[in-house]
């Protein structure tokens, strides 16, 4: 049995970090496309499809991403999509991230005074207009602060991908942990690296919210 | 004086009876409102003649600023009808209500400038967005309208550096540069400190001198009372008195104005 360096674990779980890196990068950008989407869909359709996207929020905030995850996986092969651990994983947190960002962004919305609607639509706006000249540019400076601080939560639950195969950072580390009967000094080195991470996006929250303060 | 407010179509003579001074502008008819089982308007039958000025006052809750945003759709009325310029108010039709509210300016008292954008932006949004207006053709009278309130050096300045008299009359010039037919003001002057009152009234009053259509509902009893054309006294979401200021003012016929105007001088 071949004998593992620290520099053979840290170079190993790196190579797995870059799929950390990508499922995150998916989940964030596909989760913010849908959730902007649905943040329309809910400021300019009806009571009913407000009710919709509410509950469709509900739903992926009232269950583990873990579930998710399962269902997805297992439900599409059921479904008989021939799907693998990587796509499976990419919708499931784009799901996930679209959920939580609809609804950190209504938020955003909702704070922009009512105000600013009515003037914009009393200046014979149409709503796309009054979305994309008055309201989103306003919103956008609220919201960036929690989306970016979200994005966090978002790397950190790639994690759970591990559980249906895929081998991204968690995953890598367990295997490697097996194999090198290091438990400690592995996992130690994962959890370093995911806050490699998030330590700096978090930082760069912080700055953002003082300067757009 | 030169007006920047004439628009041809308003000042011909040999245009229709719609466009002729004196003509009706805004017609509303048997007009209900209500918020669930609180009925705010209860029958409102009002017509305003083009170029006339109509002062709305009464206590709060007397329905008179749900009454002035009726006219333009931002509150929903379940009974009666309501035309403006020739134009059915018709809430499905997005499209009508683009329309009508083109030819509708409204001014509020929280003054509603879009703060992330500077001052000659705020004025040329709408033009550019809704009347494709020519870029140099809207500046130029974006730069005009806001001379004609007194802040023509103001353009690139951002609305909170401005003091609310200020921020007050870029509204105006911005409500000014899509051409309305009819300007409703509510109670425009009730946010502001009272030594930067006169000078949005002073605006206001030389839009009335230049022909506008104004309606407005005011807490300023002596600016009604100097240039308004007709006073409208509300009262429990009805029309309760209505005339020329000086019967208004000098002669009210009902109790219910009778109390409301001693009130005031208490």
């Amino acid at each position: 049995m071949p004998d593992f360096t620290l520099w053979d674990i840290f170079r190993n779980l790196l190579m797995a970090a870059r799929w950390t890196v990508a499922l995150s990068l998916v989940a964030f950008i596909g989760g913010s496309v849908v959730g902007l989407a649905l943040l329309v869909l809910r400021l300019s359709g009806g009571p009913l499809v407000g009710r919709l996207v509410g509950a469709y929020v509900q739903l992926f905030q009232g269950t583990p991403l873990l579930m998710q995850l399962f269902l997805l996986y297992f439900g599409m092969a059921m479904l008989g999509v021939n799907t693998s651990a990587w796509i499976a994983a990419c919708v499931a947190l784009t799901l996930y991230a679209s959920a939580y960002l609809t609804e950190i962004w209504r938020g955003c919305v909702a704070a922009i005074p009512r105000g600013q609607w009515e003037a914009s639509a009393s200046l014979a706006l149409s709503f796309g207009q009054q979305f994309r000249h008055i309201i989103l540019p306003q919103a956008l400076r609220l919201a960036v602060a929690p989306t970016v601080g979200f994005l966090v939560q978002v790397v950190k639950g790639t994690a759970l991908a591990s559980v249906i195969g895929f081998v991204e950072l968690t995953k890598a580390g367990g295997m490697i942990a097996n194999v090198t009967y290091e438990p400690m000094l592995v996992y130690s080195c994962v959890a370093l690296m995911y806050f490699a991470l998030c330590f700096p996006i978090s930082l760069y929250a912080r700055v953002l919210e003082r300067k757009l303060q | 004086m030169n007006s920047v407010l004439s628009n041809p179509q308003q000042t011909s003579d040999s245009d229709g009876p719609h466009t002729q001074a004196g003509a009706p502008i805004l017609r509303i008819t048997a007009l209900r409102k209500s918020y669930g089982t609180h009925e705010v308007l209860r029958g409102i039958d009002l017509t305003v003649l083009r170029g006339e000025v109509v002062a709305i006052i009464g206590k709060s809750g007397s329905g008179k600023s749900t009454l002035l945003r009726c006219i333009n759709g931002l509150e929903v009325f379940q009974e009666g009808s309501l035309i403006v310029d020739g134009k059915h108010l018709l809430y499905d039709n997005a499209k009508a209500m683009r329309d009508l509210r083109q030819g509708v300016g409204m001014i509020f008292q929280g003054f509603n400038l879009f703060p992330h954008l500077s001052v000659g932006r705020n004025v040329m949004l709408a033009p550019q967005l809704v009347k494709k207006r020519q870029a140099g053709l809207n500046e130029e009278r974006a730069r005009q309208l806001l001379a004609r309130v007194g802040l023509a050096e103001k353009f690139d300045a951002m609305p909170d550096k401005l003091s609310g008299g200020q921020q007050q009359r870029v509204a105006i010039a911005r409500a000014l540069a899509m051409d309305p037919a009819i300007m409703l003001c509510d109670e425009i002057t009730s946010a502001l400190d009272p030594e930067l009152v006169g000078e949005v009234l002073r605006v206001v009053e030389s839009l009335a001198d230049e022909g506008m259509t104004l309606l407005m509902v005011t807490h300023e009893m002596s600016f009604a009372r100097k240039v308004a054309d007709r006073v409208i006294f509300m009262h429990q979401g009805l029309v309760h008195e209505i005339g020329p200021p000086a019967e208004i003012f000098g002669h009210p016929q009902t109790p219910e104005l009778r109390q409301f105007l001693s009130s005031l001088r208490d």
